[in-house]
C-alpha cells in the first residue's frame, strides 16, 4: 500500500500524461478516495495482443499502478491469474456487481462469417460474448484499430467477416481509440476521464476522442520543416533519409492521418514511433488507409499549405510545343509553296475569253 | 473588251475530291470545338494569362477580316469612287467577304469564355460607350448582316434561274425592293468597316506598354484602316486569279492590274504615315538588327517591295507576276496586324505563347468552311464573270 | 471639275477623322480623379516579412481552392496571380539585395480593365474597388490584355459545368459589408499592408518616406503611375525591380478616349459619313442605270 502523497503524485502524472493540469489530478485523487474506481473487463478476440503489451509500457504511471490504484480490472485475460471456469465466473460476477457502470474495453476484431464460429471462448462466440458484456456497460471502448476499424483480421480478403466492434454493437457509443498500437495514454484518458466525471470525451465523426485524434500526423510532424522546403526522401538509405528529411515521398500517410503520434511517443522512449525512427506513417488510426492503401504509395494532401520558397518576380510560364511549332511551320511552308505553284500555272491561262475546258475544282 | 459583261454559276459537280479534303478538315474543327465547349478552353488552347487573346482574334478576326475586306475596298471603288470595271470582281470581293467575316465571328464564339452572355449586346443601355471593343463587336455583327444583303443579290439572281417556281417568284418579288434600298446598304457597308476596321487597331491602344513601340501609336486606327484596304485589294486580286485557274476560266487583267495599282498607292500611303508617326515619337532611331526592328523590316519589304514594282504594271503584265506581288502585300499586311496584335504584345518576361496544334484546327476548320461556302456559292450562284464561248469573240 | 471635288470631298471625310487623330491629342482633357470615397491597402516592403498569412487568409475569406501545380503537386504553391489565387508574395533577390511584394489587384483609379469591359462586368463599384459582375461577362479577356499589371485571370481549367470565371481582387468587399476589413490587412503580422481611404495611405506614406528618406525609394508607386491607383507600395528597391511597371502619369484608358473620342465626337462623323455615301452611291447607280439604257 502506498501513501496518499504517493497517490497524489501518481495522479498527477496521469494527468499529465493526458495533458490535463493539477486540479484534474486532485479530481482523480477524490474520485478513488470515494471508491470509485471504475471496474474494466477487457475483452480479446481476434487480436495480437499488441494493445496490451503497449499499455504494459507505460510509466507515468505504471501499469501496475494504474491497475491497482487507479481502476479496477476485473477480467482481462493475458493479466489475469485466473483461467478456465474461475475466469468466466469472475467475468460474470463483476458484470452483475458493476452493472450499467463498468467499462468494457474490447480489443481485436470478431468475426462474423458463419455465425462467427472462428473466435469462442468458454463456448460462446465472440459476438455473443461482446454483445453480453456491453449490455451492461456504462463505456464502451474499443482499443486498436482491429477493434475500431477491423485492422489486420480484416484485411482483403477477410476470410472470417471481421468486423469493427462498433458494427456488432449498432446503437451503442462505442470510443474508437485506434492505432497498431493504440497509444496508452489515450486510452488512460478516456478511462480517467470516463473514472472521474462519469463522462466520455468529445468524439469526431469516426467515434476517436478528439483530444487525441484531432489533426493530422503532418500538422505537428517533427519532420514537417523537411516538408515545406520540399526535402524528401526518395528511398530507404539513401542521403536524404539518412539526413531524416520527410518521409512523404515513401509512403507516409501522416498529411491524411488523424492522430497524436507525433507529440505522444510510445513506451515513454522519446522518439519512438515510427517516423522517429525513418518509416513512413502507415495510417493505422485512419479508417481506409492502413492496412488498405499499400504501405509506400503515396497520398494526396487533404488542404495543402505554401512551402516555404517564394516565386520570383518573373517566373516563365505557358508553353510553345516544339510539335506545333513545326505544324504552323509546315502549314506556312505549303500555303507558300502552293502558291507560287499556282502562280506559275497561272501563265499557262488564257487573258480572254476562250477557255472551256474542265473544271477542276 | 474580251472581258464578258455577264456573270454566271460556274457549275460543275459539287462533291469533288478538294471538297472532301476541306469536309474532312471542317469536321476535325468541328470536334476541337465541341471539346472546348465541355472541357474548358484550356483543355485544347495554349492560351494563358499572359497571352489572352493568343492566336484566335488576331488570326480569324484582326487579319481574317482585312483580308475579307476587299467587299469594303471594292465598294468604295465602284460605287463611290465610280470605277465600273470592277464590277467584275465585286461579288467575288463580297462574297469573300462576307463568308470571311462570319467564320471570323463563329471563331469568335469559340474563342469567348462565355458567349451565352453575349446576347445581351442588344440592349444599348448596357453598354460601355468607352469599350473599343463593343464597337468593334457591334460593327462587325451590323456589317455582317449588311454584307449578306449585298450577297442577296447574286443569290436572288441565282434564285431567279432556279428550277423551283416558288424560288423564282421570291427572287421576282423581292429584287425590286432590294434594288431600291442598295444604295442605302451599300453605304452603311461601308461606314461599318471603315469604323470596325480602325477599332480593331484601337484595341491595342489600351494595352499601352504593353505593346511594342514601334507598333503602338496614336495612329493605329488609320494604319489598321490603310492595311485592311491593302489586304483586301491583294486578297481579290488573289481570289481572282485562284478561281481563274481553278475552273480554267479567261483572268480578269485589266481590272486587277489597276487595282494592284490602287494597291500600291495606298501601300506608299500606309509606309509614309507608318514612317512618319516613328520618326514623330522618335523611334526611327531605335531600329538596328534585334528582332524587333527584323519585324519591323520584314512588314515594311513586304509591303513596299510589291507596290514598287505595281506602279509599272500595265495590262500585258504576267498573272504570275500580279499574283506573288498581291501574295506579298497580303503577307506584309497579315504580318502588320499579327505583330500589333500578337506578337509585338508584351505582357511580361516570364509569359510564353504558341498556338496548340488543337487550337491551329479552330482556324483552320474554320477556314475551310469559308472556302467550301466560296466554292460551293460559286458554283451554283451568279459571282463570276461568264465564259464567252469559243467563237463568240471573233 | 465637279468630279474631283467631289472625290476630294470623299476622300477627306473618309480619312479625315483618323488623320485628325494625331493632330489633336492634347486637345482634350480625358483625367479622371479618384472616387471621393476611394480605399485601397498601402503595403510596405520593407517591413514585409514573407509569412504569406496574407495569402493563407485571403483563400479562406475568398474560398479559393488550393493551387497544388507546382513541383511535387504537395503545396499550395501558385507562381503567379491565377484563377484560383487573388493575392501573392513573390520575392526579389539580386545579390545581397533582396525585397518581398505582395502582388494584387491595384484598383487603378481610371482601370484599363473598366474601360475595355464591353458591358460593364468589370467597374468601379462602392469605394472604387474594381469588381466583377459575372451575368454581364462575356469572356472576351480584353480586360486581360488592357491591364498593365496583368492581374484578371481566367478559368482556363474546367470546374464543373464550364462557365469561366475572371477573378481578381475585389478587396473583400464581401467583409467590408460586414464591417471586417479585408482579410489580407487582418492578419498581417507587422502592419505590412494596411487599410484606409485613399487619402489616408497616401499620408502616412509621405510620412513614412520623410521620417526615413535614406531607406525608402522617394515616390509612392501608385499616387501618378498609370492615371493612380488605390493600392500604394512602399519599397526600399526600385520599384520595376517588383514587377510594377513604370507606366507615366496619363492611364491607357485615357489615351483610348482621347484617340476614339477624337474620331467618334458625339458620333458626327460616322452619321455624316453615311449620309454622304448614301448620296454619292445613289447619284452614282443612277447614273450608270442611265449609261446602261444609252448604250
Amino acid at each position: 500500500m502506498q501513501s496518499r502523497r504517493d497517490f497524489v503524485r501518481l495522479c498527477t502524472m496521469a494527468a499529465a500524461a493526458i495533458g490535463l493540469g493539477p486540479a484534474a489530478a486532485e479530481q482523480f485523487v477524490q474520485a478513488a478516495e470515494k471508491g470509485r474506481k471504475p471496474s474494466v473487463l477487457w475483452l480479446q478476440f481476434q487480436e495480437c495482443t499488441g494493445c496490451t503489451e503497449s499499455l504494459l509500457r507505460t510509466s507515468h504511471p505504471a501499469i501496475d499502478d494504474l491497475i491497482l490504484d487507479l481502476i479496477s480490472l476485473d477480467y482481462h485475460e493475458t493479466l489475469f491469474a485466473a483461467a478456465g471456469h474461475q475466469a468466466e465466473a469472475a467475468l460474470k460476477s463483476a458484470m452483475r456487481d458493476n452493472a450499467g457502470k463498468y467499462i468494457c474495453i474490447v480489443e481485436g476484431a470478431i468475426p462474423t462469417k458463419e455465425n462467427g464460429i472462428y473466435c469462442m471462448i468458454g463456448g460462446r462466440t465472440a459476438i455473443e460474448i461482446v454483445n453480453d458484456v456491453a449490455a451492461h456497460a456504462g463505456a464502451i471502448i474499443a482499443i486498436g484499430s482491429c477493434a475500431s476499424w477491423g485492422g489486420v483480421p480484416s484485411a482483403d480478403p477477410n476470410p472470417t467477416g471481421a468486423s469493427p466492434a462498433h458494427d456488432i454493437l449498432k446503437g451503442k457509443t462505442v470510443v474508437n481509440i485506434p492505432g497498431c498500437p493504440a497509444n496508452p495514454y489515450n486510452l488512460l484518458g478516456t478511462v480517467l476521464q470516463y473514472a472521474t466525471y462519469g463522462t466520455l470525451p468529445a468524439l469526431d465523426a469516426e467515434g476517436r476522442p478528439k483530444f487525441a485524434y484531432g489533426q493530422t500526423v503532418h500538422e505537428h510532424c517533427p519532420r514537417r520543416a523537411h516538408f515545406d522546403a520540399g526535402r524528401f526522401a526518395e528511398k530507404y538509405g539513401d542521403e536524404a533519409h539518412r539526413n531524416g528529411y520527410c518521409l512523404y515521398k515513401i509512403g507516409c500517410k501522416g498529411p491524411v492521418t488523424y492522430a497524436n503520434c507525433s507529440v505522444q511517443h510510445f513506451g515513454d522512449v522519446d522518439g519512438a514511433w515510427p517516423i522517429g525512427i525513418g518509416h513512413p506513417c502507415f495510417g493505422c488510426t485512419e479508417k481506409g488507409v492502413g492496412f488498405t492503401i499499400p504501405m509506400h504509395q503515396t497520398v494526396d494532401i487533404i488542404r495543402p499549405t505554401g512551402p516555404s520558397t517564394y516565386p520570383p518576380i518573373v517566373q516563365p510560364q505557358g508553353t510553345v510545343s516544339p510539335i506545333a511549332t513545326g505544324v504552323a511551320g509546315l502549314i506556312v511552308g505549303g500555303l507558300a509553296g502552293a502558291g507560287y505553284m499556282a502562280s506559275k500555272k497561272l501563265n499557262t491561262l488564257p487573258t480572254d475569253a476562250s477557255g472551256t475546258e474542265k473544271p477542276e475544282v | 473588251m474580251s472581258r464578258s459583261e455577264t456573270l454566271e454559276p460556274v457549275g460543275g459537280p459539287l462533291w469533288t475530291r478538294p471538297m472532301q479534303v476541306l469536309t474532312a478538315l471542317f469536321l476535325a474543327g468541328i470536334a476541337v470545338t465541341l471539346y472546348r465547349f465541355v472541357m474548358g478552353i484550356g483543355a485544347i488552347a495554349n492560351l494563358n494569362d499572359g497571352y489572352a487573346w493568343g492566336a484566335w482574334k488576331p488570326i480569324s478576326v484582326i487579319v481574317f477580316t482585312s483580308m475579307a475586306s476587299g467587299g469594303y475596298a471594292t465598294a468604295l471603288l465602284l460605287y463611290v469612287f465610280n470605277r465600273r470595271k470592277y464590277a467584275a470582281v465585286s461579288r467575288t470581293a463580297i462574297l469573300t467577304s462576307a463568308l470571311g467575316y462570319t467564320t471570323g465571328v463563329i471563331v469568335l464564339g469559340i474563342d469567348i469564355g462565355r458567349p451565352w452572355n453575349f446576347w445581351r449586346i442588344v440592349n444599348p443601355g448596357w453598354w460601355n460607350f468607352h469599350s473599343v471593343l463593343l464597337e468593334v463587336a457591334v460593327c462587325i455583327s451590323t456589317y455582317i448582316i449588311f454584307l449578306w444583303l449585298e450577297m442577296a443579290h447574286p443569290l436572288l439572281e441565282g434564285a431567279g434561274q432556279s428550277g423551283q417556281w416558288s424560288f423564282r417568284e421570291l427572287a421576282r418579288r423581292l429584287t425590286p425592293a432590294l434594288d431600291s434600298a442598295y444604295p442605302f446598304i451599300v453605304a452603311m457597308a461601308i461606314v461599318l468597316p471603315t469604323m470596325h476596321q480602325s477599332s480593331l487597331g484601337s484595341l491595342f491602344l489600351l494595352a499601352g506598354v504593353r505593346v511594342h513601340p514601334f507598333w503602338q501609336t496614336p495612329l493605329v486606327p488609320l494604319l489598321f484602316l490603310f492595311s485592311c484596304y491593302v489586304m483586301g485589294y491583294a486578297f481579290v486580286v488573289l481570289t481572282s486569279l485562284l478561281s481563274s485557274l481553278a475552273w480554267r476560266r479567261p483572268l480578269e487583267m485589266e481590272a486587277l492590274t489597276s487595282l494592284s495599282r490602287v494597291m500600291s498607292s495606298i501601300v506608299a500611303a500606309f509606309v509614309l504615315v507608318r514612317l512618319g508617326d516613328l520618326a514623330w515619337r522618335g523611334q526611327l532611331t531605335r531600329l538596328s538588327v534585334d528582332g524587333w526592328s527584323l519585324l519591323f523590316y520584314a512588314e515594311l519589304l513586304l509591303l513596299a517591295v510589291p507596290a514598287v514594282l505595281s506602279f509599272g504594271l500595265d495590262r500585258h503584265a504576267s498573272p504570275q507576276k500580279l499574283f506573288l506581288l498581291a501574295a506579298s502585300t497580303l503577307l506584309g499586311g497579315s504580318l502588320y496586324r499579327l505583330d500589333t496584335s500578337l506578337v509585338a504584345f508584351m505582357p511580361g518576361a516570364q509569359w510564353r505563347y504558341f498556338p496548340s496544334v488543337l487550337e491551329m484546327l479552330v482556324t483552320i476548320g474554320f477556314a475551310a468552311l469559308a472556302v467550301m461556302g466560296y466554292i460551293a456559292i460559286v458554283k451554283r450562284f451568279p459571282i463570276l464573270p461568264g465564259v464567252r464561248h469559243a467563237g463568240a469573240h471573233a | 471639275m465637279v468630279r474631283i471635288s467631289r472625290r476630294t470631298a470623299i476622300k477627306s471625310a473618309l480619312f479625315g477623322g483618323a488623320v485628325a487623330v494625331g493632330a489633336t491629342t492634347a486637345s482634350a482633357t480625358e483625367s479622371v480623379e479618384p472616387p471621393a470615397d476611394a480605399r485601397g491597402l498601402l503595403y510596405d516592403a520593407t517591413l514585409c516579412i514573407g509569412c504569406k498569412a496574407c495569402v493563407t487568409a485571403c483563400k479562406d475569406a475568398n474560398g479559393l481552392p488550393a493551387d497544388t501545380a507546382g513541383p511535387h503537386g504537395l503545396w499550395d504553391r501558385p507562381d503567379d496571380l491565377n484563377a484560383k489565387t487573388k493575392n501573392i508574395i513573390k520575392l526579389y533577390r539580386s545579390g545581397d539585395t533582396t525585397s518581398f511584394v505582395k502582388r494584387q489587384c491595384m484598383h487603378c483609379v481610371d482601370p484599363a480593365c473598366v474601360g475595355a469591359c464591353m458591358m460593364g462586368a468589370l467597374k468601379k463599384r462602392e469605394y472604387g474597388i474594381v469588381s466583377w459582375d459575372g451575368s454581364k461577362c462575356v469572356g472576351c479577356r480584353y480586360c486581360q490584355i488592357a491591364c498593365p499589371y496583368n492581374i484578371p485571370k481566367f478559368e482556363w481549367e474546367m470546374a464543373g459545368f464550364y462557365n469561366p470565371k475572371i477573378v481578381k481582387c475585389e478587396l473583400c468587399r464581401h467583409r467590408l459589408a460586414e464591417g471586417r476589413d479585408p482579410a489580407c490587412t487582418e492578419v498581417c503580422p507587422r502592419h505590412a499592408v494596411i487599410y484606409g481611404t485613399r487619402e489616408e495611405l497616401l499620408k502616412e506614406a509621405h510620412r513614412r518616406i520623410a521620417a526615413n528618406p535614406t531607406l525608402y525609394q522617394p515616390n509612392v508607386y501608385g499616387e501618378h503611375d498609370g492615371g493612380g491607383t488605390q493600392v500604394l507600395y512602399l519599397s526600399h528597391v526600385p520599384f520595376d525591380k517588383l514587377g510594377l511597371p513604370a507606366l507615366g502619369g496619363e492611364s491607357a484608358a485615357a489615351t483610348t478616349r482621347k484617340v476614339q473620342g477624337t474620331i467618334y465626337k458625339g458620333f458626327v462623323a460616322p452619321v455624316a459619313l453615311y449620309g454622304v455615301l448614301a448620296t454619292i452611291v445613289s447619284r452614282n447607280q443612277r447614273r450608270a442605270g442611265e449609261e446602261g439604257e444609252r448604250s
